[in-house]
């Protein structure tokens, strides 16, 4: 009776899958907050260093380097690395790909949006 | 076919990204680096300033001279606490919002640069103090699209203390003055140190 009952709730709700899983063809390299975060701050700015990207995420250094990595293996980001004085100096950029990238899923977002209100 | 439900929880998943994108974007293209302290200390040498100032009503040359090196004094006092407080933000004051900040910011200072050397050369000093406080109000106005909220809103005070020098004595806009450059530096940099670190 009680393994019937069980039965029939878990028909009733089935197992939740994360909302962005019912969005097709979505940039996952893009969608990680983080990474969304890095590409959103470079597209408002030509290059910021690590010390700025890290400012404005206000996450730890490993964060910002394991995304921006990730974001690098894309093609999304370049890296140039110089000294100022002795002090080693990191800046990002968002290359042209990575710039399309962006606009593609902010037209995404945009799609979801008016499909959702029936536009 | 979606369910009216998951269309909905789609939509509100796509608005919060859209939201963040914009926030972060946001906080990318802002200036902070405001020293809060530094305008302090602008503010209370602006005080002193007025109060010296204040003697020299009927040499108003005198009065300018007071002024303008109460004006270098605070150019120096925010030179120093902006790139200290940059520097331990690990912030270049060379980056693109800093740029934006700088340009907009400069370019009303040095209208009324040149407006009073422009009055001076006319022996005209009554309009001095309502060109002063509504010029520095458009400064900040201006680079307050580039910076924390704090200095459009300080840009709106100085503007309306300039609106008031417009219409009343020299001696009585000199008090203004000291309401300006002193009372709205100490309010707003004791009120920018606290929210936004120092």
């Amino acid at each position: 009776m009680a393994r019937t009952a069980r039965k029939s709730l878990e028909q009733a709700a089935p197992r939740r899958q994360p909302v962005e899983s019912r969005i097709p063809d979505l940039d996952r390299i893009i969608h990680e907050k983080t990474r969304l975060a890095i590409v959103s701050a470079l597209a408002v700015n030509s290059s910021l260093t690590f010390n700025e990207l890290k400012g404005i995420l206000q996450t730890s250094d490993g964060n910002v380097s394991v995304h921006t990595r990730k974001l690098e293996e894309a093609n999304y980001l370049t890296c140039r690395k110089s000294f100022e004085g002795r002090i080693p100096k990191t800046e990002y950029s968002l290359t042209a790909a990575g710039r399309r990238a962006f606009e593609r899923y902010l037209g995404h977002m945009e799609a979801v949006i008016k499909a959702a209100r029936g536009e | 076919m979606a369910s009216l439900t998951e269309r909905a929880a789609l939509h509100d998943h796509a608005l919060h990204n859209i939201r963040y994108i914009r926030e972060t974007m946001e906080r990318a293209s802002a200036f902070t680096s405001i020293p809060g302290w530094g305008g302090c200390a602008i503010g209370v040498t602006a005080l002193v300033t007025a109060a010296i100032a204040s003697r020299f009503g009927l040499q108003p040359r005198l009065w300018v001279i007071t002024w303008v090196v109460d004006a270098a004094v605070a150019i120096a006092i925010a030179a120093a606490t902006m790139y200290t407080k940059a520097r331990r933000a690990h912030v270049s004051l060379a980056s693109t919002p800093a740029r934006r900040f700088f340009v907009s910011y400069s370019a009303p200072l040095v209208a009324a640069a040149l407006i009073t050397i422009a009055l001076v050369r006319a022996g005209m000093f009554t309009p001095l103090p309502a060109v002063w406080l509504l010029l520095y109000g458009a400064s900040f106005i201006s680079s307050g699209a580039f910076s924390i909220r704090a200095i459009p809103l300080m840009g709106i005070c100085f503007m309306l203390l300039g609106l008031a020098a417009c219409f009343v004595p020299f001696g009585i806009a000199n008090l203004i003055m000291a309401a300006g450059f002193g009372g709205l530096h100490i309010a707003f940099g004791y009120i920018i140190a606290r929210s936004y670190g120092g």
